[in-house]
């Protein structure tokens, strides 16, 4: 253990400069990022900006063209192995044994993390995951809320200090994926780091920390407050009538750099302040149309950031 | 269990019990892939059924005592001796004369059509010749290629021409009959015994399904996605071939059984060397080919490769191991590759042991090279697993 002694005993993930590239086309480009243990960090981006390929370059499944890190204290070059016993991680697509049942499926994974009395332990997860009755069922047989607990459970199951979960929530109802977070948190409180990819905007928010990743590129991170603070976005609600109207007005005009309906209200966003307020001036005069400034949200900023990363990159 | 319980078990197993979580992580893999076994009907089916529906179409064949087998005559002598003789060979139920003919072409174009499976010819003063003590050849063409018909009729022949003749001639005490049978197994010259049929069948039988069932093992779960979740859990290529390989082992010697079983008790295939040297032979060689399988499963990309791989190693199999053509009468380039062939080695074993009641010490070097195919498979299979998805 002398040799792997974390650096700093609070990082749960460091790692500088990752890029990975298939067949020629770079998907991951130059990604550092820094967890601290015992958070949850949300990993958010369109479908394709490398999440997924970042997350297999943590736990080794993927070996990274450049950079280097650690995950754990140990390096993810070198320490694959030892990663693994310490790491639950959660695949996109369901990867369990379907023609396995819940009880088999977690007895296999208990094995082979080596835990002492497998059947115990898969029975205490069973009754944990609410899966009581359905223990003998084919995993390929539950819905899919069902199998997203189990997947969680799996992976939860020998208490590894990281989760790396890949998009834990998609295609699951609400209610699961509230009682999903809630878990989810449970387990930061009792000190396991979590990364989580989403792209639900209420996920980010329930996040510690978020990282926006698009087309590869970090670009930007921190917590909530400061992802919306270093957006430097100027946001307007509109609320009124005519609202469509207006929105087919504004799009494209100066200093307007996003509009989209939110309910019944209109979220107009730019940049440059000046240039939108000389934009919206003569309108704000209108009738029946009101006129608020306000915090962009979340939504606003990864939408700002996609829109413009859009630019930059393709 | 509480999870600081759980978590502590972690901490007290650590590294130095890592040996012990070698047979832990491969018991997990050998469960897992009996339950699957297990549910999958289809090659649930396979392993009884196509031992059995072998058996029995090749056992028909064995089990069928040629009877009354088209014989065809050339007669160029119409004698006493000969009439006797011709009657001899009837009387056997083994020989129909349907045809009397009485030129060449006609007998020779009878056998190549197929009409008759034997031909008899008595050439022009045998029983002169006989009388004068010149040991005349009596002819008899066979078309082997049906060896398992053909076989048992002439094996049968000269006993019971002789038998039959006995009385019937004055030369009655002599040992053997007054005249030579001469014999000619046309188009399959090496026409095997039937004994060889049953071992034979138990080293290709094995073969098949054993490289069947391995070669789709890695690719399935990378199919249907597991291996992503495989490979992210703390368990090495060793831990995942044994695991893959060791429950089918035991289907494998089940197989084996089954057919030595019936090749014994319903077609009388005698066995005689060690039951016991034939069953740990028979496993060294069902695990052989196991790695095999296993082997073409971690270079193929996908399920259809990894069966197009072994359906092109089964051939040669089948071909150059001496299941179907006499090993020793094939040219010195076939029985080099025959060599590398596991199947080669069994049938030289089980052949061994069963027909000629063979030792390990007799058979020594045809184990150490089944063993060493088989690690040398391994091996293969252990550097050629893909521990990431890259
Ligand atoms: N094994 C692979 N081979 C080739 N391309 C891949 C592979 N894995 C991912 N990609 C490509 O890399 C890009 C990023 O994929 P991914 O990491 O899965 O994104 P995300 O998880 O954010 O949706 C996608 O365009 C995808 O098509
Ligand atoms: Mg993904």
């Amino acid at each position: 253990m002398t040799a792997t002694t974390p650096s700093r005993a609070d990082i749960a993930i460091d790692v500088h400069g990752f890029s990975k590239s298939f067949g020629g086309r770079e998907v991951v480009h130059d990604l550092s990022m820094q967890v601290k243990r015992g958070t949850i960090y949300g990993f958010i981006g369109p479908n394709g900006s490398g999440k997924t390929t970042t997350i297999r370059m943590l736990c080794g499944l993927l070996t990274p063209d450049s950079g280097e890190g650690t995950c754990l204290g140990y390096d993810i070059r070198r320490d694959a192995d030892k990663i693994k016993r310490q790491v639950g991680y959660m695949t996109q697509r369901f990867s369990l044994y379907q023609d396995l049942s819940v009880r088999e499926n977690l007895e296999f994974v208990a094995r082979l993390y080596g835990v002492r009395d497998a059947r115990a332990t898969a029975r205490e997860m069973i009754k944990r995951l609410g899966l009581n009755g359905r223990e003998e069922q084919l995993a390929g047989e539950l819905s899919g809320g069902w199998k997203q607990r189990l997947a969680l459970g799996a992976c939860t199951l020998s208490n590894p200090q990281l989760l790396l979960l890949d998009e834990p929530t998609a295609g699951v109802d609400p209610k699961a994926r509230r009682d999903f977070w809630n878990e989810i948190h449970a387990l930061a409180a009792r000190g396991l780091t979590v990364l989580v990819s989403t792209h639900y905007m209420d996920e980010a928010e329930r996040c510690h920390e978020i990282a926006y990743i698009a087309y590869g590129h970090v670009l930007v991170h921190g917590t909530v407050d400061e992802v919306i603070a270093k957006s430097a976005l100027t946001t307007y609600t509109v609320t009124g009538d005519n609202l469509t109207t207006l929105s087919a007005a504004l799009s494209g005009k100066p200093g307007i750099d996003m509009v989209a309906p939110f309910g019944t209200s209109l979220h107009v966003s730019g940049r440059d302040k000046s240039a939108l307020d000389a934009t919206i001036a003569p309108l704000r005069e209108q009738h029946g149309v009101h006129w608020q400034h306000s915090e962009p949200s979340l939504e606003d900023v990864f939408i700002e950031l996609m829109t413009r990363s859009k630019d930059n990159f393709q | 269990m509480s999870d600081e319980d759980n978590r502590a078990d972690m901490v007290a197993e650590g590294i130095p019990e890592r040996r012990f979580g070698f047979w832990r992580r491969c018991y997990a893999m050998m469960v897992k892939e009996f339950i699957q076994l297990r549910r999958d009907r289809v090659s649930f089916a396979m392993i009884v059924m196509i031992p059995v529906l072998q058996l029995l179409l090749f056992g028909y064949a064995i089990n069928t005592t040629p009877r009354n087998l088209p014989t065809a005559v050339l007669l160029q002598e119409d004698s006493d001796l000969a009439r006797s003789v011709l009657k001899a060979l009837q009387n056997t139920a083994y020989f129909h004369f349907t045809r009397e003919v009485h030129d060449v072409t006609e007998f020779d174009d009878l056998l190549l059509s197929g009409k008759v499976l034997f031909g008899v010819e008595i050439p022009r003063g045998f029983e002169r010749a006989v009388r004068r003590g010149d040991d005349p050849a009596l002819l008899v063409a066979a078309d082997a290629t049906d060896p398992i018909a053909a076989g048992s009729a002439l094996s049968a022949l000269s006993v019971i021409v002789q038998t039959a003749l006995a009385h019937d001639l004055f030369v009655g005490d002599h040992p053997s009959p007054p005249f030579e049978i001469r014999v000619h197994a046309r188009y399959n010259p090496a026409s095997s015994s039937r004994l060889n049929i049953v071992p034979g069948l138990v080293g290709t039988i094995l073969t098949m399904t054993m490289l069947i069932f391995t070669a789709l093992s890695v690719t399935r779960e990378i199919e249907r996605g597991t291996m992503e979740n495989l490979l992210s859990m703390p368990i090495t290529p060793i831990e995942v071939m044994l695991g893959k390989i060791v429950p089918y082992v035991i289907v494998g010697f089940i197989q084996a059984t089954l057919i030595i079983g019936i090749g014994v008790i319903l077609f009388g295939v005698p066995l005689l060397g060690s039951l016991t040297l034939l069953a740990a032979l028979s496993t060294l060689f069902i695990t052989a080919n196991l790695a095999i399988g296993y082997t073409f499963s971690t270079i193929a990309k996908n399920q259809l490769q990894a069966m197009q791989m072994s359906i092109m190693f089964f051939l040669p199999s089948i071909l150059l191991s001496g299941f179907m053509f006499p090993f020793a009468g094939m040219p010195v380039w076939a029985q080099y590759i025959g060599e590398g062939l596991p199947l080669t080695h069994y049938l030289r074993i089980v052949r061994g042991i069963m027909l000629k009641g063979a030792t390990l010490e007799n058979l020594q070097y045809d184990s150490i090279d089944l063993l060493a195919l088989m690690l040398l498979a391994m091996t293969v299979a252990v550097t050629r697993f893909r521990r990431t998805l890259d």
